[in-house]
């Protein structure tokens, strides 16, 4: 498959930020940004940026659950993704580990280290964050 | 700027056309519309053709050259500019195409849509149409097209109260007026029952709240309006004309449950056309999932937020109601084949206002709207038409 040449480096190249969430803040305005942005739309030529981890805990906005994926996930189905708005503002898109069903809307989650997927059948594995229910 | 008219109109048979190349889809339509203008090749000045991925499709890009070579006019070596804006690429080529014309740069100018889509699999489909999505921040993660408008339904249903039930009822009403036109997919009805027990694809999205792959063109030739009445006995106006970006990302938008991009673009066309929401007499949507469509009457200014689910239960957009919606079957039934979506709404509004369109024809249609969305609303465009 063509996707098999083109996916894995554009995927390492973000691991930083894939495996640990790691973000930017400005620290003129106090925005949070994940995917990191090196240019404070905010405020531009006066931005103060530093990286910036991500504690990775945050509530679900809304969700689905998948079963019916593209080729590299179909094997995952069904799952649950989500919108999530971490606790310091960023929202991103994730997984939920979880059964079908279980996830809500303003439910409180936490980051879990994951392989997220595989390309093809001997494809490289992929790893990345994934979110659990905080219970309680 | 000067006003720009709609002289000609085509548009192939939507479906599964194995026996269909790109190239003959082009060339079938781009014929029609020609014919049906009656212009001269020499006379026109510029093609632009709206095409999202032929590249993943049919492994063909510089789609430019291609459809002025099937079209027959290689030799006049008119210009020829593909233009891409994922789902949005039709509503793209044709407001490319009117602003050339607007500009008095160029007169007589096609704006065409293509796309092929079943020469790959199923899956190789969803992947290719992932890519309007954020690949980075979305699809990487898992994220499928379906499961983008499916937590933007969820999120609808959990604030207004919108219900399945709901959703559904654009399905069974699209599927209703695209069974009255001979060009769309699918000319079956469906009941509320039907799109409920069809299979889930991302909750609370079944299978039939999903518009099909579709392969398709569609092509119409603009001229300025004054010299309109020369090749068209009715010639239609386009009397706004707007296009708007989001972020690429749905989780980056100000609102989950607003297309922003809509409401933008919808705003800049009702100040050009100098008209209210109110005044216009149908409109094609962009209703890549049933939820889509409840968004887009609801950001077009038809209804109010929240509104448009039991808008559209209560018949209020239907062929017989006061604002029909998608009376070619929209994407759902009518069938979408991305890069010529756009301008097939163009088409099906020109028909309606020509009062050509037979048994799904609109009394009295004096102004028709098109609403054309490139992902989960990373672009909206929208064309406000009148007789
Ligand atoms: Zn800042």
């Amino acid at each position: 498959m063509m996707t098999m040449k083109t996916r894995a480096p554009r995927f390492w190249r973000c691991i930083p930020q894939r495996y640990n969430l790691i973000g930017t803040h400005c620290a003129a305005c106090d925005e949070y940004y994940f995917p990191p942005r090196n240019i404070c739309p905010n405020c531009r030529r006066d931005a103060r940026i530093e990286e910036y981890k991500f504690k990775g805990t945050g509530t679900v906005i809304t969700h689905t659950t998948i079963y019916s994926a593209t080729e590299d996930f179909e094997r995952q189905t069904p799952y649950n993704l989500a919108i999530i708005e971490l606790d310091e503002g960023p929202r991103l898109t994730g997984q939920v580990v979880a059964p079908p069903g279980e996830v809500k809307i303003g439910m409180h989650v936490r980051p879990v280290f994951r392989i997220l997927g595989k390309e093809g059948e001997r494809g490289i594995i992929y790893y990345g964050t994934k979110f659990i229910p905080v219970e309680g | 700027m000067r006003p720009v008219s709609i002289i000609g109109i085509g548009c192939t048979k939507f479906g599964e056309r194995w026996d269909s190349s790109l190239r003959d889809l082009i060339a079938e339509t781009g014929i029609m519309a020609i014919e049906d203008a009656g212009v001269s090749g020499e006379e026109i000045d510029a093609l632009y053709v709206g095409n999202m991925s032929a590249g993943r499709f049919v492994e063909q890009e510089h789609i430019g050259a291609l459809i002025a070579d099937c079209a027959g006019l290689s030799r006049l070596h008119i210009p020829s500019t593909r233009v891409e804006a994922a789902c949005a690429s039709g509503g793209l080529a044709l407001r490319q195409a009117m602003l050339s014309v607007a500009s008095g740069y160029q007169d007589i100018v096609i704006a065409a849509g293509v796309e092929k889509m079943t020469d790959v699999s199923s899956g190789a489909a969803a992947d290719a149409l992932a890519a309007a999505a954020d690949r980075e921040w979305e699809c990487f993660l898992g994220a499928t097209f379906p499961a983008l408008y499916a937590m933007m339904a969820r999120l609808h249903m959990r604030r207004y109260g919108t219900t399945q039930e709901e959703l559904a009822e654009v399905a069974v009403k699209n599927h209703r007026h695209g069974s009255m036109n001979p060009l769309a997919q699918y000319r079956m009805e469906v009941t509320v029952d039907d799109v409920l027990s069809s299979p889930m694809v991302a909750d609370p999205l079944h299978i039939l709240d999903c518009s099909p792959i579709t392969d398709g063109a569609a092509a119409v030739v603009l001229a300025p309006a004054e010299r309109a009445r020369r090749y068209a006995e009715v010639p239609i106006r386009i009397i706004g004309s707007a296009q708007a970006s989001d972020t690429l990302a749905l989780h980056d938008r100000r609102d989950l449950t607003t297309l922003d991009a809509t409401v933008h673009a919808a705003r800049k066309a009702y100040d050009q056309a100098g008209i209210a929401p109110s005044e216009i007499d149908l409109a094609e949507v962009h209703d890549c999932f049933t939820i889509a469509e409840i968004l887009a009457i609801e950001d077009l200014g038809f209804f109010e937020k929240g509104a448009g689910g039991s808008a559209i239960e209560d018949g209020l957009t239907s062929l017989d109601g006061p604002l029909p919606i998608n009376t070619s079957g929209g994407l759902k039934a009518c069938g979408h084949p991305v890069g010529a979506t756009g301008i097939k709404q163009a088409y099906e509004i020109v028909l309606q206002l020509r009062g050509e369109a037979g048994s799904r024809q609109v009394d009295d249609a004096e102004i028709g709207l098109a609403h054309n969305v490139g992902g989960s609303g990373g672009t909206a465009i929208v064309h406000i038409l009148s007789r």
